[in-house]
């Protein structure tokens, strides 16, 4: 259909193979005039090269401190219909698996209360209900709670929205049941969630195992990350199969076509700890060296297995570049059972919470904290003792701070008795 | 009981959270929960997984744009429901996932999938070029420098062929973030296209006393650029231009101070992120090309960098090998040598750690 606005640009995109945006957003210009002024600022954005939304906008519902992100365009002469184009983060069920009638029942609504464009999903994870006015809002969560059993998630100095791997819902390796961790945090952690009280944003991300497929090491403050302490689980049968070319390597990752897999050149050379022995009719592990990471399961998946003694490892404070540089979450508790109420979590989180909200500037990322304060002092307010596998090497300079209660004597001196051994 | 606009906290429900995860699951998933003993790619974008009971389910992964629209999510409950029982569900790169339980209804899902034209490209599974996690851009964002979807979609077109195969080392991950505030995965992504701008903010002196508070924008630098000053009888800020390195982040704090601009802003490239643990430790992405000026609508020159770091890489590094673990045994000095792109100043570190990224061994190649 023609448009009120011209689009040569954005038109351009909708050649190609991938799937187009601009062709979906166009077959909705038909029904909604939100869309069609949608792509027309848009196309103003690609002739300019600069956005044009306004700055902010404080936005949301009664109740709530979080969960809608206002928009307003900086155009509303030429493009009416986005003048307001607000944002819903609606929570997803833990791992994104819907139901059509679902699904169904969401598009409904929100093509009669909004502009029928989302984001499927937000890198959070939440469902992205993209672009509607303000009088809608209300009306948008009533329906979402009363109809729809649906939530908002999380925005600003808050907890955000938690969000996990595909788990033990479809995944051999998964250590942790992914779903029900983040289903419980979610619901535990409500107030926190909708009400912010933080310093600061706050995540959840759970992966069943270290291949992490929710990259929880990058994306949350707090990342639980499955894993095991007893012995990966050997099939020498199937070790053999894999050698005389029966079983496809890595699952197929690299092509279905069979060939024998070269053991000691593309899993024993290849494990960074060197404890793996292929003698070309037994593969032996030594599990003690063993750091569990994955690559050995990855490439025969139908001989090895994670152990059966399993749990999380917890780290905390990833975070993006701003303010003071990006950070991976660092190793706080090695080894943690996890198993529902969960208890033994609560507690620890409860704990970081209570030092970060005491301690946190305004705007700092937990893992800003543990830097500023340091280590020692983090490890201190939640009473864990310091454990070599949260360093990857012990300091090198020698800058090292004690506390005179550890120094025999203290910090007070006698200047008399000093001189009297030492004379000036 | 419907909405009452008239008294809106009437019948309000709060804190009830998302649905519960089980609620969808399709009835082979909950039998057959935590009971998976092994899963096989049967081609590219179809997965099968094998329980201890036997059982099996056949996973069929599409890509798709992210942003759409309802009639799209529409089409996908049309495929789920004729096919998949009524189930579906969505990846955390934001791919589609349909599901069968009985390797009968596998071929008559992939005939129907590929009949819908260009919507519904399997892919996107083993060694091979997945979706690209992507942030708002243009589309819905105040601080961006680039576009999202348009960029990705012009990566992927080029790319496509990598989506749908498994001719790579390893598996790639190209993230995108329109602004340094990253809202996606990209620091720690194979390859990643990041928003930059080269200009810093200008100051509207009139408006910041209005809409800005001054000690949170000037908190906000990480260089300690911005000073409080007085100009007439009104309060505003200085920016100590030397000193700025334009992240934009206190822009995000105060509207009064705007940086977008048409002809400074572009694109830097990122390489050798990774974020799982096999083998080798996670790693950040680092960087590759300072700057590629936005070339709307489809970014050729990005475009053609990616693809032939992509080339490269695939024709280069051994079997397994992500491109950060590629690039660290060949070393950096080849990894330029060998993709051709050129090495500037802007590539080596000045903030804070700077020292600890330089080489401090003679141990190098000419
Ligand atoms: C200024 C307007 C901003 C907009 C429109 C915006 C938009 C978004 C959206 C839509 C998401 C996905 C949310 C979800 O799935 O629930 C997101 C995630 C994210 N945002 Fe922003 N954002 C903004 C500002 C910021 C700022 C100021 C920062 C950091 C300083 C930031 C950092 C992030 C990060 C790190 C994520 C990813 C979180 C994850 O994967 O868990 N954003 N943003
Ligand atoms: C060496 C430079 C970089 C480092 C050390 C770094 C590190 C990090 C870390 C630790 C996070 C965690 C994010 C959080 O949740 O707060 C992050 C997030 C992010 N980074 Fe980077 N990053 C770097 C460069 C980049 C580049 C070049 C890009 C884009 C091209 C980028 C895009 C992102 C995005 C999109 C996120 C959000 C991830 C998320 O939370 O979902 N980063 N970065
Ligand atoms: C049974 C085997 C596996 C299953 C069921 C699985 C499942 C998944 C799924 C469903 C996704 C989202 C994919 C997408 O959206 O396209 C994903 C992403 C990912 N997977 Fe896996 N995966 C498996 C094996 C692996 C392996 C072997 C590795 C690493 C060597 C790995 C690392 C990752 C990473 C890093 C991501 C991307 C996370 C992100 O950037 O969002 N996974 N995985
Ligand atoms: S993180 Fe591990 S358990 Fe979770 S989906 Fe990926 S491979 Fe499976
Ligand atoms: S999991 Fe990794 S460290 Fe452990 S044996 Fe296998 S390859 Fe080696
Ligand atoms: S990356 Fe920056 S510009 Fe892009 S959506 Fe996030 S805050 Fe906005
Ligand atoms: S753009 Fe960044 S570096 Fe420049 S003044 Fe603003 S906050 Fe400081």
């Amino acid at each position: 259909m023609a448009l009120k606005h011209k689009t040569p640009m954005l038109e351009e995109l909708e050649k190609g193979p991938w799937p187009s945006f601009v062709a979906d957003i166009r077959r909705m210009a038909a029904r909604k005039p939100m869309c069609e002024d949608l792509l027309g600022l848009l196309e103003l954005s690609y002739e300019q090269k600069e956005g044009h939304w306004k700055h902010g906008g404080i936005v949301g519902v009664f109740g709530y401190g979080g969960g809608v992100i206002g928009r307003y365009c900086d155009r509303p002469d030429l493009f009416p219909n986005v003048a307001h184009f607000h944002t819903l983060r609606v929570n997803q069920p833990a791992s994104k698996f819907y139901s059509t009638e679902q699904l169904r029942k969401i598009c409904d609504m929100w093509e009669e209360k909004g502009s029928g464009l989302t984001n499927m999903h937000g890198s959070t994870g939440d469902m992205v209900l993209l672009g509607t006015t303000t009088d809608q809002l209300e009306p948008v969560f009533y329906h979402l709670t009363h109809e729809l059993g649906m939530d908002l998630g999380g925005s600003g100095s808050n907890l955000r929205t938690p969000s996990c791997c595909i788990g033990k819902a479809r995944c051999e390796w998964s250590c942790l049941d992914t779903q029900e961790i983040t289903y419980d945090l979610t619901m535990t952690y409500q107030d926190e969630l909708h009400r912010p009280m933080f310093p600061y944003k706050f995540k959840f991300k759970t992966s069943g195992c270290p291949n992490d497929c929710v990259a929880a090491i990058a994306r949350a403050d707090c990342s639980i990350i499955g894993t095991w302490r007893d012995k990966i689980r050997i099939d020498q049968e199937a070790v053999r199969a894999y050698a005389a070319g029966e079983l496809v390597p890595n699952g197929g990752s690299h092509g279905t076509a069979k060939r024998a897999l070269d053991i000691q050149k593309e899993v024993v050379d290849l494990c960074p700890t060197g404890c793996m022995e292929w003698d070309g009719k037994t593969l032996k592990i030594w599990d003690e060296d063993c750091t569990r990471c994955m690559h050995c399961i990855n490439v025969m998946p139908r001989a090895l297995r994670p152990g059966q003694d399993t749990g999380a490892t917890i780290l905390f404070g990833a975070k993006a570049p701003i303010l003071e540089g990006a950070q991976l979450s660092s190793v706080v508790i090695p080894f943690m059972k996890m198993e529902p109420p969960y208890d033994e979590f609560k507690e620890l989180i409860e704990k970081v919470w209570d030092w970060w909200m005491e301690n946190g500037k305004n705007r700092e990322r937990l893992g800003e904290l543990i830097q500023r304060f340091g280590m020692k002092a983090f490890l201190e307010a939640i009473e864990v003792q310091p454990d070599p596998r949260m360093i990857k090497t012990p300091r090198y300079n020698p800058y090292i701070f004690y506390d005179p209660a550890d120094v025999p004597g203290g910090w007070e001196h006698d200047p008399k008795a000093f001189r009297e051994r030492h004379h000036a | 009981m419907p909405f009452d606009p008239n008294d809106i906290m009437k019948d309000r429900i709060t804190d009830i959270g998302p649905p519960k995860y089980d609620n969808f699951f399709p009835p082979y998933i909950k039998e057959n929960y935590g009971k998976w003993k092994y899963h096989e790619i049967l081609e590219p974008g179809v997965l099968v997984h094998v329980a201890e009971t036997g059982a099996e389910v056949y996973t069929v992964r599409t890509g798709a744009p992210r942003l759409m629209s309802v009639d799209y999510i529409r089409e996908v409950c049309e495929i789920a429901d004729k096919h998949c029982g009524g189930y579906v569900r969505w990846t955390t790169r934001n791919n589609i996932e349909f599901m069968v339980d009985d390797k009968s209804k596998l071929q008559p899902l992939i005939d129907d999938l590929r009949s819908r034209g260009n919507w519904f490209p399997m892919g996107g599974t083993g060694a091979s070029v997945t979706n690209i996690v992507h942030t708002q851009g243009w589309v819905h964002c105040h601080t961006p420098a680039i576009d999202a979807s348009g960029i990705v979609k012009s990566v992927m077109d080029e790319l496509f062929d990598y989506f749908g195969s498994h001719k790579l080392p390893a598996q790639v991950r190209i993230s995108l973030a329109c602004c340094l505030n990253m809202c996606g995965a990209v620091h720690c992504s194979d390859i990643a296209i990041l928003g930059v701008h080269r200009k810093p903010p200008f100051v509207e002196h009139d408006r910041v006393q209005n809409v800005c508070e001054i000690p949170l924008v000037i908190a906000a630098c990480p260089t300690a650029a911005i000073k409080p000053k007085k100009v007439g009888d009104r309060k505003s800020v200085e920016i100590n231009q030397n000193r700025c390195m334009f992240c934009g982040n206190c822009y995000t704090m105060c509207p009064a101070l705007p940086i977008a601009d048409g002809d400074g802003d572009g694109i830097a490239l990122w390489v050798g992120g990774k974020v799982s643990n096999s083998r080798t430790a996670p790693k950040f992405s680092k960087l590759a090309v300072p700057y590629i000026p936005n070339e709307p609508p489809r970014w050729p020159t990005v475009v053609q960098t990616i693809k032939k770091i992509v080339e490269v890489y695939a024709s280069d590094a051994r079997r397994y090998e992500r491109i950060g673990e590629w690039i660290e045994r060949i070393g950096w000095e080849r990894f330029f040598e060998k993709t051709g792109l050129e090495f500037r100043h802007e590539h080596i570190d000045d903030y804070r750690l700077a020292m600890t990224t330089w080489r401090t061994t003679t141990q190098f190649k000419f």
